[in-house]
């Protein structure tokens, strides 16, 4: 699946875009099928994010969406350098996810 | 001659001059090298601006493009020009912004054409920007280290 | 230390109303990130993986106890309680909000500090001695030539816009602890037929194409020298590629154009910069000399207690000899094993500042290898002062060993890193110091860095591991035999590169060979130099 993701323009946040909506969590980005550039340009213009850019992703069985880079598994979940800091800090697998 | 290069003088936004504004015909360095009546030129971002060193008398405008803000040899060109004494006009154009207007004044810039008109407010904020400075240029303001030693 | 009078005041609250404002029009949709992004990052502003990353200016390293405090505080009341310490000298913040970050410059400003510069294609903070001024070895100190250039590079009008980043260092002894030649300008202060100059090499740096500096002018009268820089600068502006990102840096400029040919562009450009009055006044370079002047040190004991074998080991590893003979600099590691290099949590900061006030002149150090400097501490304090840093895990005796790893913030942060630096640097010192090895290896740097900009130093890693991206995996590549010291030399890399578990194991090889071959006490680069790459290929791949 192709998904849309970008940093909000006032927190800097890394968001993922829903269908509808930005989210902060990665499993609630949808496809964007080839509509991806248009979304992207009118979010843009209309400053609800920063820095937008396409990425390959997969819908996992549970639902999950796992982008295929590492660097954007590092955006979706946080640096695993600090487990605290990530979105889920206690789940002591998670950073397993990433890598 | 209508020529592609010159910009004309009702798009220059900002003049820091009382004489009057020189209008089209600008030439390359090169033609004005070459030919000899040439009055006002126009310098690119490759341009050896010390090649119109020995013109200098005769130029009443040195228009300086920046295609892209980003790339400053414009104001090094524009030191330059001013360094070996030019006096006429020195017109900064193209992709210039309203945060590289302080900047390009004290290199020597007096007359700003941008691509896109500026918002009068945030100019003139932006023109205001220092009350003092720290480098000696070609503005003729002293600098903080000369006013701290008056 | 230098004390901002009311001009050098009101140009960083200026700076911080121009940024509040670019902030503004940004938001408000009049500048697009195109056009935003030069204005942020020239005030620090970076967009990092997951949050803006905020990089605060320490000039020449050297802080008081009241900034130190600040910036612990903007840790706790902005980020996520830490900042990390950079091998330019300054510190980052990385879970900044844009709508925040001119409330941070405003806060930074009240204690003399600011963003300006610490990033874009402009004239970067100027990095230099993190001894100045106290180490026994130098000829005088630099900084007042550093503060002169930080004001000279501070919003100059025509080197705003250079075709790429530019960075100045000064220093003034033989020794070199700051990287100089590594440098888009190394300025060494040096004595000639008994008058002081500065010695200019021009075009080093690390990156993807590494360079040491070369010699391009070997004396510039004191009293010239911002002339002689404002020359080498406007070659550069006029003539470095702008057509190629990658070969835009001055280095390649030098050495495309040849050093001589470079030169003689700069001493025709200098011989007219000399006719336009550019040098500040001479009253202002003894005005300057004034803030650093050396404090008042006094007699004291010169010899302390090593009965504890912990203390003495501190003692011999973390400090450096002063030029009073009651003194030492005290080095605090932020290296704990198994730690990440160069972070410190905004109470750790706090602490650092207490101890500044309490035992070094109210005076702090950032060094390039990310660690923090006390440079003025009385002998007979430095019990005291051990003490209370170990109790903070600020005690860590690692200096300049296998454990003190020099690594950029890496994948875990960065957006332009293609692996993770952090967690090799955090196994590597857990790996070594589980086997008790670090004291018996002595002098080893180890420089890790995320990717090819080398922000970690690997080209001048007595050992440097190179972060790839191989196929969507993460990949090291490791290099021996680099040096950023007075000895400068590149890395060479070994071959093939390795996985994070083999690259861990693979340092320990090369770190078994120079055991093996060491004669008497040659550290691992004079080994390396003595015996060359093979016998550690053969070890890796053999």
């Amino acid at each position: 699946m192709k998904v849309l993701t970008g940093n909000d323009l006032k927190t800097g946040d890394v968001i993922w875009w829903t269908g509808s909506d930005w989210s902060r969590h990665v499993d609630d980005a949808g496809d964007v099928g080839d509509e991806g550039e248009e979304i992207l340009a009118r979010e843009e213009a209309a400053r609800r994010v920063n820095v937008p850019y396409i990425i390959e992703a997969s819908r996992e069985d549970d639902g999950s969406v796992r982008p295929a880079h590492i660097k954007d598994r590092v955006r979706a979940l946080g640096p695993t350098v600090r487990p605290d800091l990530t979105l889920k800090p206690k789940d002591p697998e998670a950073l397993d996810w990433i890598i | 001659m209508d020529n592609p290069l010159g910009t004309s003088p009702d798009e220059v936004q900002f003049r820091f001059r009382d004489d009057e504004v020189v209008d089209h015909g600008t030439v390359t360095v090169d033609a004005c090298c070459d030919q000899t009546n040439a009055t006002a030129v126009r310098i690119e971002p490759g341009d050896d601006a010390r090649e119109l060193l020995s013109f200098l008398d005769r130029l009443a405008l040195v228009e300086v493009n920046f295609p892209s803000f980003a790339d400053g040899r414009g104001y090094s060109a524009a030191r330059i020009l001013r360094e070996a004494g030019y006096t006429g006009e020195l017109r900064a154009v193209g992709d210039i912004g309203v945060d590289q207007l302080s900047h390009l004044r004290r290199c020597g810039f007096d007359a700003f054409a941008p691509d896109h008109r500026l918002d009068e407010e945030d100019a003139a904020r932006a023109f205001a920007t220092w009350d003092n400075v720290y480098q000696k240029t070609v503005d003729g303001r002293p600098t903080i280290q000369e006013l701290r030693h008056e | 230390m230098y004390k901002y009078d009311t001009y050098d005041q009101a140009m960083v609250d200026a700076r911080v109303e121009e940024f509040r404002d670019q902030a503004r029009r940004r938001l408000e949709g009049k500048l697009t990130e195109d056009q935003f992004k030069p204005l942020r990052l020239m005030n620090g502003l970076y967009l990092q993986l997951h949050a803006y990353m905020l990089r605060v200016a320490i000039p020449y390293g050297t802080l008081n106890s009241a900034q130190m405090t600040v910036l612990g505080d903007i840790a706790d009341k902005y980020d996520r309680g830490y900042g990390h310490f950079t091998t330019r000298q300054n510190l980052q913040y990385n879970w900044i909000k844009l709508e925040d970050a001119a409330d941070i410059l405003a806060d930074l400003a009240k204690v003399e500090m600011h963003a300006i510069q610490t990033s874009g294609n402009c004239i970067r903070n100027i990095s230099s001695d993190h001894f100045a001024g106290a180490s026994h070895d130098e000829l005088i100190d630099p900084r007042p030539y550093a503060e002169l250039l930080r004001q000279w590079s501070s919003f100059h009008p025509e080197f705003t816009y250079l075709p790429r980043k530019f960075k100045i260092c000064v220093i003034a002894a033989e020794k070199d602890r700051a990287a100089m030649r590594l440098h888009d300008i190394g300025i060494q202060i040096v004595e000639q037929d008994g008058a002081i100059g500065a010695r200019f090499y021009v075009g080093g740096g690390m990156g993807r194409t590494p360079m040491i500096a070369p010699m391009i002018r070997e004396f510039v009268p004191l009293d010239q020298l911002i002339t002689y820089a404002e020359a080498c600068l406007r070659v550069y502006n006029r003539h470095g590629r702008r057509d190629n990102k990658y070969k835009a840096r001055i280095k390649i400029l030098v050495h495309e154009l040849g050093k001589e040919e470079y030169t003689r562009q700069v001493e025709e450009e200098f011989a007219h910069m000399l006719d336009q009055g550019v040098e500040p006044p001479l009253a202002e370079i003894e005005r300057l000399r004034t803030f650093f002047a050396p404090p008042a040190f006094e007699d004291g004991p010169k010899t302390l207690d090593r009965s504890d074998p912990d203390f003495a080991l501190w003692v011999d590893r973390n400090t450096h000899r002063h030029r009073h003979d009651s003194y030492v600099s005290a080095v605090i590691s932020l290296k704990p094993v198994g730690g990440i290099p160069g972070d410190a949590t905004g109470d750790q900061m706090r602490l650092m500042a207490k101890l500044a006030r309490a035992y070094s002149f109210d005076e702090l150090r950032i060094m390039h290898t990310q660690n923090v400097v006390l440079p003025h501490v009385k002998i007979a304090d430095l019990h005291a002062l051990w003490t209370e840093l170990d109790a903070a895990g600020l005690g860590a005796p690692n200096l300049d060993t296998i454990e003190d790893i020099i690594a950029c913030p890496g994948l875990d942060y960065c957006s332009l890193a293609n692996a993770r630096s952090i967690p090799l640097a955090q196994r590597i010192s857990e790996r070594f110091a589980a086997k008790g090895k670090t004291e018996e290896l002595g002098e080893l740097k180890l420089k890790i860095s995320g990717c090819i900009n080398a922000c970690g130093h690997h080209h001048a890693g007595h050992i440097g591991i190179l972060g790839v991206d191989r196929k969507g995996k993460e990949n090291f590549q490791l290099s021996l035999g680099g040096s950023e010291a007075e000895d400068v030399s590149l890395a060479k890399i070994t071959g093939p590169g390795f996985d994070e578990d083999g690259v861990i194991d693979a340092v320990e090889k090369v770190t078994d060979v120079y055991l093996g071959a060491r004669e008497g006490d040659e550290r691992f680069l004079d080994t390396y130099r003595r015996i060359g790459m093979a016998p550690f290929k053969e070890a890796l791949y053999g």
